[in-house]
């Protein structure tokens, strides 16, 4: 029983901390800006299409740096041009334009590659398969979870530590007050991109290794179900994202297992809104009341 | 002016936009460009329209438009297949085990029913939420609705993740424009209705509306269900359109889609999300067609850049943020088309008399 549960359980962990380095760029968005950034989905598969163009040129080594330097100057720039005129708008607007910015970067990309699936390239070393007990898999899912929690608690450090950080924490508390103590809060917000494109880049590095084929939309799925994760654990807290992220993975890997893969997906989805219906607040997430 | 005499005006309005269509079909042909964008824009513009209702005059930001299309699309295909092609298109479910065949008009209106039906239950545990949680858990149910239709288990019904066909569809523009002008017509007067007075109320201020008397939930609830009902129409008219289904086009994209033809016709005006419609639709199928071939200038010596497949899309997604960003507005704001034209003439009126 457990030896054919093992390869499931492992690929769940795996595809867990590929779905946590994107959920924590929904977070932190959302704990700074309130906004769900449909587009995160597509920077991460942006993020898979630079490297597959980069590699017919570059070695690897030097390609994977470039993708992150990439994917986080897309992620600077989407802020720039597309929610920043948009700061005192209707939250509404915002998702809008976060809507219409995913579509954009789906059409681009569909015309960049003239819409077929694109190879992935092997990455040396992290593609070599590798036997664990009785299940066969690849290096990359040994890596995938211990480079998430290294990348995680490093960026938690950087929160609770530095300057930048207790900025950040100021802003999402409350933005006007942080804006009027002198914090630049567009510098704040720019920071909270690039670090949800960094991680998302390196998520992307991950993920494709292990399904090496990248179309436009590849992203949107695992995007929505990063955003799942960001809710279960209480959206605004990254802890709480990084937990929902693995419970996702593990859960829907079972699901798998147990045969019913058409169902893997809309799981997800179930249990957002089972947990928004009792829970509304996530595992981790602070309560919030409306005032009039 | 009179009531009686708008109503007159307006019913002449849509006799004389009938003959216009009766001839332009008879000019063009079936199968013209200009024929098929006005079909598929009719389509569309229902299906915003009844986005709007939600989206645009209750304040739900709801994304689960595709969903109820989707709903809509398989009841109607699934009950009018005719008997005797179902062995066929049930080729691999031993001929399905539906054993009847409704009528189209039966057909649609069901598509209508079983989606209200199934946003009347999603609406009891999803409307409880607030905006951004209700988009998503609306975006997570349109996605489990598509599951549950490509589960093989239920292939004798829906025929799992093959294609539905043979089922009847519509030739000529006309039924379309009919069936897409009752329907909107019907949403115009809902609005205008004293329920449509409690839906704007709540999008202004839900707290507000509620010290008012207006039972939220309830009034919630109906804006869900009227909106999906019409949704589901508009999927079963689609799928017509198309002429064969599969669930695995009903992605989250084309909600994304309605709800930028919405935005781009104003956020709470119906006319605006018409001709939005027709603008989408027509710009996207028809107009700039001519970006995605390459061309060449001068006798062939030059090439102009960038023309190729897909260049069409990025040229109009890029339209798209310009009015999202910068005319956030859209066409028409939340003002009518008639009630503009109504100023007008006010005006001109109210010039003469001095």
């Amino acid at each position: 029983m457990f030896d054919k549960i093992l390869p499931y359980l492992l690929s769940g962990i795996s595809v867990g901390g590929q779905y946590a380095l994107i959920a924590v760029g929904y977070t932190m968005v959302y704990g700074i800006l309130r906004l769900i950034n449909f587009a995160h989905g597509d920077i991460f598969t942006a993020a898979g299409f630079f490297m597959v163009y980069l590699c017919t040129a570059l070695p690897v080594q030097i390609s994977i740096p470039l993708v992150i330097i990439l994917t986080v100057l897309l992620g600077f720039t989407v802020e720039r041009i597309a929610y920043k005129p948009l700061r005192s708008a209707p939250r509404m607007s915002v998702m809008i334009s976060a809507i219409g910015v995913s579509y954009l970067l789906q059409n681009l990309m569909w015309y960049v590659t003239g819409g077929l699936a694109k190879q992935y390239p092997t990455i040396p070393w992290i593609s070599n398969s590798i036997t664990i007990g009785t299940a066969t898999t690849k290096v990359v899912t040994l890596i995938t979870p211990l480079l998430t929690i290294l990348l995680v608690i490093a960026l938690v450090t950087i929160i609770q530590k530095t300057k930048i950080g207790m900025a950040m924490r100021a802003v999402s508390k409350d933005f006007e007050t942080a804006q009027l103590m002198g914090i630049k809060i567009d510098s704040v917000i720019s920071t909270t991109f690039i670090i949800g494109s960094l991680l998302a880049a390196v998520g992307s590095v991950l993920y494709f290794s292990n399904y090496t084929s990248v179309t436009p939309t590849v992203g949107a799925m695992p995007g929505l179900k990063a955003f799942v994760a960001a809710v279960f654990g209480g959206i605004g807290s990254i802890p709480g994202a990084v937990i929902g992220a693995f419970i996702i993975g593990i859960c829907e890997n079972i699901i798998k297992a147990l045969g019913y893969t058409t169902f893997s997906d809309a799981f997800t989805f179930a249990l957002l809104i089972v947990i928004l219906l009792f829970k509304p607040t996530g595992l981790f997430g602070e309560k919030t009341s409306e005032k009039v | 002016m009179k009531k009686s005499t708008k109503n007159l005006i307006n019913i002449a309005l849509l006799a004389l936009m009938f003959v216009v269509l009766y001839l332009l079909e008879q000019q063009f042909g079936r199968r013209s460009m200009l024929i098929t964008v006005l079909k598929k824009g009719a389509i569309y513009a229902l299906i915003a329209v009844s986005m709007n209702l939600l989206n645009g005059f209750t304040g739900l930001f709801s994304l689960g438009q595709a969903g109820f299309m989707l709903v809509g699309a398989y009841t109607y295909a699934v009950l009018t297949i005719p008997m005797a092609k179902r062995a066929a298109v049930y080729q691999y479910y031993d001929g399905g085990i539906i054993g009847f065949t409704v009528p189209a008009i039966v057909g649609i209106l069901a598509a209508g029913a079983l989606a209200a039906l199934i946003a009347a239950l999603i609406g009891l545990p999803v409307l409880r939420l607030k905006s951004d949680y209700l988009a998503i858990a609306t975006l997570g149910f349109a996605e489990i609705i598509r599951a549950i239709i490509q589960w093989d288990t239920l292939g004798p019904i829906t025929n799992g993740s093959n294609l539905l066909k043979t089922y009847p569809t519509f030739k000529s523009v006309i039924p379309v424009f009919a069936a897409a002008t009752i329907c909107i017509g019907i949403i115009v007067l809902l609005i205008n209705s004293t329920y449509g007075r409690a839906f704007k109320a709540i999008r202004d201020d839900e707290i507000a509306a509620e010290a008012m008397g207006i039972n939220l939930f309830h009034h919630k609830q109906m804006a869900f269900v009227i909106s999906s009902f019409f949704a589901g129409i508009g999927g079963a008219l689609l799928a017509m359109y198309q002429g064969s289904l599969q669930a695995n086009a009903f992605k989250s994209s084309m909600t994304y889609e309605i709800l930028l033809i919405v935005v781009i016709g104003g956020m709470g005006s119906i006319s605006g999300s018409v001709l939005a419609s027709f603008l989408f639709i027509a710009a996207s199928e028809w107009w700039l067609r001519f970006l995605d071939t390459e061309m060449a200038l001068f006798g062939g010596t030059f090439k102009v850049p960038l023309l190729r497949s897909g260049f069409r899309m990025v040229v109009f997604s890029i339209v798209i943020m310009v009015i999202v960003l910068f005319f956030r507005r859209g066409i028409m704001g939340e003002n009518e088309l008639w009630d503009l034209v109504e100023k007008r003439t006010k005006k001109a009126k109210g010039g003469a008399k001095r």
